[in-house]
């Protein structure tokens, strides 16, 4: 016992998280829901993740590499971006945009800031509406789900050159012959047409040939997962969805013009924006009142886009609007110390009560002050 | 799992659970040989150091007062052990500086008996006279905080204790002390739960033990006085539960106010270790001259609870127990608050509640994990029992805004109980941020 001993800061335990950890369980989760984006749109969707994802690592390599932030590759945190992005677009969009979202995704939307942890926007959401500022076109065009011989041959915009626009896709669209096709999504369809799609396949996301997403259900059951292991905070997609929910019913009833509340959950990329980027640790608040607050912003937010804006689909600005505001939320919303708040003063479930007469009613001034300082634990 | 504990009624809100790690719970206390030499601080408590009495080359007997109390808030020394004064010097502290300590040469020949004392019938005394001889016996709180107990005990005027709170938590990993002493010394600490009951006034005490410690509750339940209101009670595990703080509100539901001592809703806490060592020290008349020590951590050949004179070098207590030869870090304490030690000639003082060795693989594997910014997971903010804000806490001292943290922040709430730290998955170091903010903020005060 004669070596050297070091002298280390308590406490001298760890707990078993770690940000890697975090980030490669998120990782897990979104593998289900890629695939599912995989079978539903094939080759070019599977090419468009891969893309996208690898712009995202290219791009925090770099800016790791230049040694102005911490982060690595190894800690998934660019994984979960690119793969959250290429979700986010259409399957058919031009692999070449695909990249330049996804680099500009992490370098305006992370690296700029100072890397993991500093960001305030959430890199994917900005990546998006990087190109969706850049290539309105493209992001807007969709294309059914489900088309015979996904998997043998490229949704052909997805194959334009470099700094090439790309194809139309109507004219391959209609060498298909099937009925019933169409490349706007639900939400544009409402917009635009007034027609509502069905519910049960904008759920389970597998029916007809709609243009959609992933499905939601599939998307909560994952975000459920994340939930249950604490590596996501529950309560901020049941904000979301939730004052969304309650915001849409609320107009229905008062105008049956616009759609029922399930339709509008249902539809869109509400769920994923709820459960995957809303959720983004580094730009959503860390005061549990502040979570309601936030997500209720954003699901509010969202309604109001797509009934009263321009655009169809708004659940893209109110994530990046609430994560602007999270640092205000967060400074309204600190948590009540220990001791302060009146409310939590008593407990009714209590094993044993307190007679009034023992308590004092004014604390005599003696040496509060100075004890606050002291760090106390035991007797 | 947050929402399990909620639906069964939590017992305080927030909170973390580390794996327990008791491995010596099992285990009788043992008695550990007396070392060569004994090494006395003046100073083992919270308040003024204690003033020899005792010159150099003087001839000591084990419980002889060596140190007396210097003013209220300051307890007397006794000789661990029969020997002779060698040296009244400064000596390394577990806590960094050199202090000032009374080095005592072992008698290896002496039967180590304690012969000084006279015994004195407790239940005839006035409750400022218990609280008195509390004060003589240098009695301490034995959980870690060496609080003078005769101060605690002492009720100041206007105040009236209802209840005596007997902290038998032991929320910290690894510690087994406490559990031990309520298995072996239950007719002890009800003892002196009576002697503190009467020295206070409370009319009921009440003993708060964690539920991973059954046979503890059930060992207390079986001594428990049929004349007087003690209840054992057990209270769901979860760390910091140890803090008096945290132990009220599982108890009774009720928060202490901020900036409060526990004597504002009529209670006093005591832990169990400093009551049992009452219950045996006052009818004795005897001085506090050894403590229960828990001596374990991963690799450790003999842990174990060992009753240490106070004094022995830790050098002497690693050797004993067999701290494996690659022992990186020792630490007196739990492993959440506990100190790291810097000498291994630092002695047992009486705060020191146990010994804890850790090797260099564990070490390693703290050490090679990388530290991130805050991601502001929020596990901080879920894990505070303070209902503090750590992440915030631990941006601003980054940007050394102390100010702000003490106003907005209510750093002055922090008990540094470490489960920020240890949920961080950034490995932020954030209880030491607030450490050295507080220092910086005292010293601001004081110039």
């Amino acid at each position: 016992m004669k070596a050297s001993v070091e002298i280390r800061s308590a406490p001298h335990i760890k707990g078993p998280r770690s940000v890697e950890q975090i980030m490669a369980n998120v990782v897990y989760s979104l593998v289900p829901i890629c695939l599912f984006f995989v079978w539903q749109y094939g080759l070019s969707a599977l090419a468009s993740i891969l893309v996208v994802t690898a712009a995202c690592l290219l791009a925090e390599r770099l800016f790791v590499g230049s040694g102005t932030q911490s982060g690595s590759l190894a800690d998934f945190s660019a994984t979960i971006t690119g793969l959250l992005l290429a979700l986010t677009l259409p399957p058919g969009f031009p692999l070449w945009m695909g990249a330049v979202a996804g680099f500009s995704a992490v370098a305006l939307g992370k690296a700029l800031f100072g890397g993991i942890g500093c960001n305030v926007f959430n890199p994917a959401l900005v990546g998006r509406a990087f190109v969706q500022a850049a290539f309105p076109a493209a992001i807007a065009s969709y294309t059914p789900s489900f088309l015979p011989g996904r998997f043998s041959e490229f949704i052909p915009s997805s194959l334009a050159w470099p700094l090439m626009m790309p194809p139309d896709t109507a004219a391959w669209l209609k060498a298909m012959q099937i009925d019933a096709l169409s490349g706007a999504t639900p939400l544009a369809m409402w917009k635009f047409e007034g027609m509502l799609a069905d519910i049960g396949e904008l759920l389970s996301g597998s029916g007809g040939h709609l243009a959609l997403g992933p499905s939601p259900l599939l998307i909560l059951a994952c975000g459920a997962y994340l939930a249950l292991r604490r590596f996501m905070d529950w309560r901020i997609p049941v904000a979301v969805l939730g004052s969304a929910g309650l915001a849409a019913g609320a107009i229905h009833l008062v105008d049956a013009r616009y759609p029922d509340a399930l339709f509008v959950l249902a539809s869109g990329g509400l769920v994923l924006g709820a459960v995957y980027m809303a959720t983004d640790m580094a730009t959503s608040p860390v005061t549990p009142r502040g979570m309601w607050l936030y997500g209720t912003l954003i699901g509010l937010l969202t309604v109001m886009i797509r009934y009263y804006g321009g655009l169809p689909e708004g659940v893209m600005y109110a994530i990046l609007i609430g994560n602007a505001a999270t640092p205000l939320i967060e400074r309204f919303t600190q948590p009540k110390p220990f001791g302060q708040d009146a409310s939590r003063r008593a407990r009714k479930s209590a094993s044993y009560t307190l007679h009034p007469d023992y308590i004092s009613r004014e604390e005599a001034a003696a040496k509060p002050s100075g004890k606050r300082w002291r760090g106390r634990i035991k007797s | 799992m947050k929402l399990l504990s909620y639906i069964r009624g939590e017992a305080f809100q927030r909170g973390v659970h580390p794996p327990s790690c008791k491995l010596t719970a099992d285990t009788p206390i043992r008695r550990l040989p007396f070392a060569p030499r004994l090494v006395v601080p003046l100073s083992q408590h919270i308040g003024k150091p204690s003033r020899p009495l005792v010159r150099v080359g003087e001839e000591v007997v084990r419980g002889q007062p060596i140190a007396e109390a210097d003013g209220w808030l300051s307890v007397p020394q006794h000789a661990p052990v029969t020997g002779v004064v060698e040296a009244i010097e400064l000596r390394p502290s577990a806590r960094g500086p050199w202090s000032e300590c009374i080095v005592i040469r072992t008698y290896e020949a002496s039967t180590q008996e304690v012969l000084w004392g006279a015994p004195q019938d407790i239940d005839a005394f006035e409750p400022q006279e218990i609280v008195l001889a509390v004060q003589r016996s240098g009695m301490v709180g034995l959980g870690g905080a060496a609080f003078p107990s005769h101060a605690k005990l002492a009720v100041p005027d206007g105040a009236r204790v209802e209840t005596l709170v007997v902290n038998g938590c032991e929320c910290e990993p690894y510690l087994t002390c406490d559990h031990r002493v309520m298995v072996e010394q239950a007719a002890d600490l009800m003892t002196g739960i009576r002697h503190a009951m009467r020295a206070t006034g409370a009319r009921r005490a009440i003993i708060g033990v964690e539920d991973n410690k059954p046979a503890a509750a059930e060992a207390l339940r079986m001594a428990l006085p049929p004349d007087a209101e003690v209840f054992v009670e057990e209270v769901p595990t979860k760390y910091p539960q140890g803090s008096e703080k945290m132990l009220i509100t599982a108890l009774f539901g009720i928060e202490v106010p901020s900036g409060k001592l526990p004597l504002s809703l009529g209670m006093v806490v005591n832990n169990v270790g400093t009551l049992a060592a009452l219950g045996r020290l006052l009818p004795a008349g005897q001085g506090l001259v050894e403590r229960v020590v828990t001596i374990t951590g991963p690799g450790v050949a003999r842990p174990g609870d060992y009753r240490v004179p106070l004094g022995t070098p830790i050098s002497f207590v690693l050797d004993h127990a067999g701290a494996p030869a690659e022992a990186r870090q020792v630490v007196l304490g739990g492993p959440m608050m506990g100190q790291s030690v810097a000498s291994l000639e630092v002695p047992v003082t009486k705060g020191v509640s146990g010994v804890l060795v850790f090797s260099g693989k564990e070490t390693a594997g703290r050490e090679g994990r990388k530290t991130y910014p805050c991601i502001k997971c929020g596990e901080c903010v879920e894990s505070c029992p303070m209902g503090l804000n750590p992440s915030m806490l631990g941006m601003l001292a980054a940007r050394r805004e102390y100010d702000e943290m003490a106003g907005r922040y209510h750093l002055g709430d922090c008990f540094e109980c470490g489960c920020c730290t240890w949920v961080c998955p950034s490995n932020i170091p954030l209880v030491q941020q607030f450490r050295v903010a507080k220092q910086i903020l005292r010293e601001k005060a004081a110039a």
